[in-house]
C-alpha cells in the first residue's frame, strides 16, 4: 500500500465509506447507497479540493479518529463536533492541514447524528459498480470501519476551494418532512391520512441508513394484506403493517411489498440524516 | 395500463398482468437503447408494475406512454442461462407433500419447466423465476431460517430464486448450485437480469 493512507484509531459506534451511490442498478437489487446528508459530503469535498463525487467517511455520533501516513489536509462538516489534531483544537467545516503521522479526531456530535470527513484525493478503496459507498442493506462497497484498519488515499486534485459560508446547523427541534402523496394511498383511510399529517411522530432509536423509522399513532388502512412487490423509491414512506411509516433512506431496499403512502423529495432528506432518536417529526403535504 | 405517480421524479406504471410487465421492461429497454426514452436513474419492472424514477418530467413521459404500440414479448426475445443444481435441501420432502408427489417428481418438475425472471430484489442478484403453475406454488416456511446458505435453489409463492449470497430467508430449500450469481468484477455483474430464461439442470447427488 502507498503510503497515501490512513488508519483508523478509534471507528466510532458505525463509521462508514461513502460517496454519491451507486444509482441506476435498483432492477439488479442494488440499493442507491451513499452519503445520507449529500449536501455534508458535496461540502467537505469541496474544502479539500475534491469533486463532489469523492469518497468521504460518514460517521454516526460518536465521530472517529485517523491516523495520516503522509500530510494530507482534512475537513469535518455535517453534524458539529469538537475536532482535535494531536489532541489540540482544530477548526470544524474548514481545511485543516495534517502532518504525517498526526492523529485527526472528529469527537462526539454536539448536535445532528452524521459528521463527513473528506480528505484531499479522497478515500480511494475500490469502487464496486462505480461507486465506493458501503452499503449496509446488500453488503456491497467497504465494510464499516474497525479500530487498526488501514484505507488508502487518492491523489489530491487541487487546491482546498473557498466556501463563502459553511453553515453551522443548529440543533434539530423538529424534524419536517414534506411529502407528495405517494402511489398507494388508497391503501389508508381517510383517518389514516389525517393521521399522518396530524399525529405527534418521533423518530425511533430503530433508526438506521435503510431507513428512518418512526414512533406514533398506527395510520389506519383501508384493506389488508400485502401488495405483490413493487420498486421503492428514495424517500418513500412506506407503511408496514404496525401502521408506522417508514421513510427510506438510501440503502432501502429495491422492492417491498408494503404500500408507499408519501414521498419525501430527494433535496429534503439530508435534516434526516442528522435526526437524532426523540427528534419530533413533522409531515407536511406539499400538494 | 395505469399509472401512478410516485413523488416529484417518478411514474409507477401498473398493469394487468406479469406478461405485460415484461412487455412494457423490454419496450422501455428498447426505447433506452435508441435514445428514445428521457433521461431518467432506474427502471424497476416488479410482480404488476414498472417503477420509472429520475424522471425531469415524469407528465411528459405520461401523455406520450399512451401512445404507445407495445408488442406482446416471445420467447426469442429473452436470453438464456441454464443453472446446475443439486436437488439436496433439506425442504425437498417438504415441498415434495405440498405437492403431493415424491422428491424425484419434483426434480422431474422442477428441471422441466421453464423459467424466467420477472424481477429482481431482496439482494444483488436476486431474481424472482416465474414459471411454476399455480398449483404448484408453496408458502414460505413459518419460520424464516437465520441464515440460508449461498447457492440455495428456492420456491416460495409464484417465484423460483437463488440466493446470490448467505442471507436469512424463508423460502423452501430445494437444491444447491455452484453457479455465480452476484459478481461485481462481471459485466453484467447479476447473471439474472430481468427477462432472462432460466432452466435448472439436475446434477448427480448422493442423495
Amino acid at each position: 500500500m502507498t503510503d497515501r493512507a490512513f488508519s483508523v484509531i478509534r471507528a466510532g459506534a458505525l463509521t462508514t465509506v461513502q460517496d454519491l451511490g451507486r444509482p441506476g442498478h435498483a432492477h439488479l437489487g442494488v440499493p442507491r447507497a451513499g452519503a445520507l446528508d449529500t449536501p455534508a459530503h458535496r461540502l467537505a469535498n469541496r474544502l479539500v479540493g475534491n469533486p463532489g463525487s469523492a469518497a468521504t467517511l460518514e460517521t454516526t455520533l460518536t465521530g472517529c479518529a485517523v491516523r495520516v501516513r503522509t500530510a494530507t489536509t482534512v475537513a469535518v462538516t455535517g453534524a458539529p463536533c469538537p475536532v482535535t489534531l494531536d489532541g489540540r483544537p482544530a477548526p470544524w467545516g474548514a481545511p485543516v492541514r495534517v502532518p504525517a503521522g498526526a492523529v485527526l479526531d472528529a469527537g462526539p456530535a454536539t448536535h445532528g447524528l452524521r459528521s463527513y470527513l473528506a480528505f484531499a484525493g479522497g478515500v480511494d478503496t475500490e469502487p464496486v459498480l462505480g461507486s465506493r459507498a458501503t452499503d449496509l442493506l446488500s453488503g456491497l462497497g467497504p465494510d464499516p470501519l474497525t479500530d487498526g484498519a488501514v484505507l488508502p488515499l487518492g491523489d489530491p486534485h487541487g487546491p482546498p476551494a473557498r466556501a463563502d459560508a459553511v453553515p453551522h446547523p443548529g440543533p434539530l427541534p423538529e424534524l419536517l418532512l414534506p411529502f407528495l402523496p405517494g402511489p398507494r394511498g388508497d391503501w389508508f383511510t381517510e383517518t389514516g391520512l389525517r393521521t399522518l399529517t396530524t399525529g405527534r411522530f418521533r423518530v425511533s432509536p430503530a433508526s438506521n441508513r435503510i431507513g428512518l423509522r418512526t414512533e406514533g399513532p398506527p395510520l389506519e388502512r383501508a384493506r389488508s394484506g400485502e401488495l405483490p412487490s413493487e420498486g421503492m423509491p428514495l424517500g418513500a414512506l412506506q407503511v408496514p403493517p404496525n401502521g408506522l411509516p417508514v421513510l427510506f433512506l438510501h440503502d432501502h431496499p429495491t422492492t417491498g411489498g408494503y404500500p408507499v403512502i408519501g414521498v419525501v423529495p430527494e433535496r429534503c432528506l439530508a435534516p434526516a440524516a442528522q435526526a437524532v432518536p426523540g427528534t419530533p417529526i413533522r409531515f407536511v403535504r406539499m400538494r | 395500463m395505469r399509472p401512478l405517480p410516485v413523488g416529484e421524479h417518478g411514474l409507477l406504471i401498473e398493469l394487468d398482468s406479469a406478461e405485460e410487465v415484461e412487455a412494457l421492461h423490454a419496450e422501455l429497454l428498447r426505447r433506452a437503447a435508441d435514445g428514445a426514452l428521457p433521461p431518467l436513474r432506474e427502471i424497476v419492472p416488479a410482480a404488476r408494475t414498472v417503477l420509472l424514477d429520475g424522471l425531469a418530467d415524469p407528465r411528459g413521459l405520461l401523455a406520450e406512454l399512451a401512445t404507445w404500440d407495445i408488442p406482446p414479448l416471445t420467447a426469442g426475445d429473452r436470453p438464456t442461462v441454464q443453472i446446475p443444481v443439486r436437488y439436496d435441501g433439506p425442504d425437498l420432502a417438504e415441498v415434495a407433500a405440498l405437492w403431493g408427489v415424491t422428491p424425484d417428481e419434483v426434480v422431474r418438475r422442477h428441471s422441466a419447466t421453464e423459467f424466467h425472471v420477472a424481477f429482481c430484489g431482496f439482494a444483488p442478484g436476486f431474481g424472482y423465476l416465474t414459471g411454476l403453475p399455480e398449483p404448484l406454488h408453496v408458502p414460505r416456511r413459518d419460520t424464516p431460517r437465520t441464515k440460508v446458505p449461498v447457492g440455495s435453489v428456492a420456491l416460495a409463492g409464484p417465484y423460483t430464486g437463488v440466493y446470490p449470497r448467505s442471507s436469512p430467508g424463508g423460502w423452501q430449500l430445494i437444491g444447491t448450485t455452484d453457479t455465480v450469481l452476484w459478481d461485481p468484477r462481471r459485466e453484467p455483474a447479476a447473471l439474472l437480469t430481468p427477462g432472462t430464461r432460466v432452466r435448472f439442470v439436475p446434477q448427480e447427488t448422493a442423495r
